[in-house]
């Protein structure tokens, strides 16, 4: 049981966060902007979510927080 | 569910001024991350540059000085000389570090001045909007070098952990990259030996970190990644070059 | 008390050492290495830190970094040198920091020469830096001048979070007088609502920046400064007044011309000539109440200077034109005699 949160008022969509998912569950979507005008990054299957927190560790703008 | 990754401590709770994808969110965090760790960060002085991370002095939760442009290993050399039990790090990009203030970073290194430098090199002036910066390589476009970086006309780049290891001062000089989660992860270990090093009065430490700037370079994101994996590593290898402990003890 | 035989320039860095510098950051330069070399004598005996920079530049960036953690800390230099520590004493301004610099004159502009001069008059009380600020300038005119300014000059550096700058000259660099120096205790400003020197956790993080990106804030922080600059000139200003009462022509010279000025001075009494003499010991603020004080009973002013006329712009504002002043130089490193002086004063009119 693990469960990543993108904080989405930090997040500026730039995406690296979803090249760094081992199990390709992080994306950006294309309905959602935040306050800045960004599409922010989102788990796509939390069921799936290892906690291992390579997302959040190459998110430039601390943007992610992991639990397990 | 317990926490596993969330902001530091030392990191001031705001949302940075970089750009979308650009890395030096990246590499203050691990610095603060080495902080936390360390649980330093109420006897450390961080000095920061001109130039992109000129306003660090609003994430670095530690106390800071805004130093002039080049200037930051000097501000630091007074702060450190002054305070020797306090850790003092800079935090300063390519054309700080390697042009303006090479001077500065040369006689710091050389005096074995104890403190931690962290070096972006991404290869532009990102402030100013793209120019050509000291560690530009050669062909590669910028505002100044409009037709690409011509070594007969504009030299050649400098590498900086190459030069500064040939100094009898540098205790540590280490290159690494922020591209990929085993590259951040090295990243974070050299931090913190840096860190440890300065605790230890071993002098001069540099962690060179290659860095993107995909605003500048005109590439999205994960493109910028792919040409510091590309371009960047090959021309300016990631290593360690130089350790006095691996060379079997103090100076 | 106990007198001394010292040179000004060790003068000057005892005088340091004593009135709690903890630090000293600089260049070889002529002619105020005597300065760096007593430092790095006595420094390190007195707990503090002696340190000779790459370069000038490089020094002043260190009293930057040391100042910020709320320490005194001094460098020194001639006149490129200080073209070179300008950069450095604008961030310093912008950041509201204290420091103390020396400028021990030489003759310029460019590599110019190593005689003395007081061609940075403009330098130091106008420009020296970029942007919208000033610094204390204290003009001494003896060797026991220079230990007593450099006291006071961190002490005033302290209380109004500013540089301060000593502005001598090669001559008195050079020359040697019986000092003595007072018993000091260090001024204890508290600095640990700003000083960048950790927070052990118990406040927030301190920042030292002279970085405004809004021009509003920006000029609302350089307007604070300005604020701070009029209590300066109304309570900081200091001047001699010699032999000035009954003048009918008022000499005005600083530093070490005051010294040969005097002699002319005197030498026109004793010819009947109605002399006087205004010494500025503070050059900014520029001590306006004093001159017109002083000025009163002059038909004219004559402003000798080592320099092709410097300060007779701020005598001219301060005394708002009423009077003629004229001008009387040398530069390049040429010194005035008083026998030259003395003609001048003649020649504009104590003479018939």
């Amino acid at each position: 049981m693990a469960k990543m949160t993108v904080i989405t008022e930090r997040c500026k969509g730039c995406g690296l966060c979803t090249s760094a998912c081992p199990k390709n569950i992080v994306s950006l979507q294309k309905e959602k902007r935040n306050k800045k005008g960004y599409f922010f990054a989102v788990c796509t299957d939390e069921s799936a979510c290892i906690g291992c927190a390579m997302c959040a560790m190459m998110c430039p703008d601390c943007a992610i927080t992991v639990e397990k | 569910m317990a926490v596993v990754f969330e902001r530091p401590k030392s990191f001031c709770d705001v949302t940075l001024h970089y750009c979308p994808g650009c890395t030096h969110g990246i590499v203050h965090r691990l610095v603060c991350e080495v902080m936390d760790d360390m649980g330093i960060e109420g006897d450390t002085i961080g000095i920061c540059p001109v130039g992109c991370s000129v306003m660090a002095y609003d994430y670095f939760n530690c106390d800071m000085i805004e130093a002039p442009h080049g200037r930051a290993p000097a501000v630091a050399t007074g702060v450190k000389r002054t305070n020797p039990d306090k850790f003092v790090f800079t935090y300063q990009g390519d054309g700080d570090l390697a042009a303006i203030g090479t001077a500065e970073t040369v006689h710091a290194a050389t005096r074995g001045e104890n403190i931690v430098v962290i070096f972006i090199n991404n290869t532009i002036y990102g402030m100013t909007g793209g120019q050509m910066a000291p560690t530009t390589i050669p062909g590669q476009v910028t505002q100044t070098t409009p037709f690409g970086r011509d070594p007969e006309l504009a030299g050649y780049p400098v590498r900086v952990c190459e030069m500064l290891s040939t100094l009898t001062g540098t205790a540590l000089a280490q290159r690494v990259a922020v591209d990929s989660v085993p590259h951040i992860r090295e990243a974070k270990k050299a931090i913190r030996k840096a860190f440890e090093n300065q605790k230890n009065k071993k002098g001069f430490s540099i962690v060179e970190v290659l860095s993107t700037c995909p605003t500048n370079w005109g590439l999205s994101p994960l493109e910028a990644i792919k040409r510091l994996q590309d371009e960047m590593i090959p021309y300016y290898p990631l290593g360690v070059y130089k350790d006095i402990d691996a060379e079997g003890g103090d100076k | 008390m106990e007198r001394n035989l010292m040179k000004g320039n060790e003068a000057l860095a005892e005088a340091a050492i004593r009135a709690g510098c903890k630090c000293f950051f600089g260049y070889p330069i002529t002619p105020q290495t005597e300065l760096a070399a007593y430092m790095a004598k006595r420094m390190h005996k007195a707990g503090g830190v002696f340190l000779q920079a790459e370069s000038e530049i490089a020094a002043i960036n260190m009293v930057l970094g040391a100042a910020s953690t709320g320490v005194r800390a001094m460098t020194s230099s001639s006149s490129p040198g200080i073209s070179l520590k300008s950069e450095g004493i604008s961030y310093l301004a912008g950041s509201d920091l204290p420091a103390v610099i020396i400028n021990v004159q030489r003759g310029g502009p460019g590599l110019g020469g190593i005689q003395p001069s007081q061609a940075d008059y403009f330098q130091a009380t106008k420009a020296l830096g970029h942007g919208d600020f000033h610094v204390l300038v204290f003009a001494p005119a003896s060797v026991q001048e220079m230990v007593d300014f450099v006291v006071k000059a961190f002490d005033k550096a302290d209380q109004y979070r500013m540089p301060a700058m000593i502005l001598a000259d090669g001559l008195l660099g050079q020359m040697m007088e019986p000092v003595s120096f007072p018993e000091i205790t260090p001024c204890a400003h508290d600095k640990s609502s700003w000083a960048a020197d950790g927070h052990k956790f118990k406040r927030e993080h301190h920042i030292i920046n002279s970085l405004y990106l809004s021009p509003d804030q920006l000029q609302s922080s350089v307007m604070d400064r300005f604020e701070r600059y009029e209590k300066i000139k109304a309570e900081e200003t200091d001047a001699e007044l010699y032999l000035t009462d009954d003048c009918d022509i008022l000499l005005c010279a600083f530093g070490a011309t005051a010294r040969v000025v005097r002699s002319a001075v005197n030498d026109a009494r004793a010819l009947g000539i109605k002399a006087g003499l205004f010494r500025p010991r503070t050059l900014w603020p520029f001590p306006v109440k004093e001159i017109n004080q002083a000025a009163q009973s002059a038909k004219k002013l004559l402003s000798v200077e080592m320099s092709m006329g410097q300060m007779i712009d701020d005598i001219k504002l301060a005394i708002n034109c009423s009077k003629p002043v004229e001008f009387f130089g040398r530069t390049g490193g040429v010194i005035p005699t008083p026998a030259e002086v003395l003609a001048e004063i003649k020649r504009i009119g104590g003479a018939e």
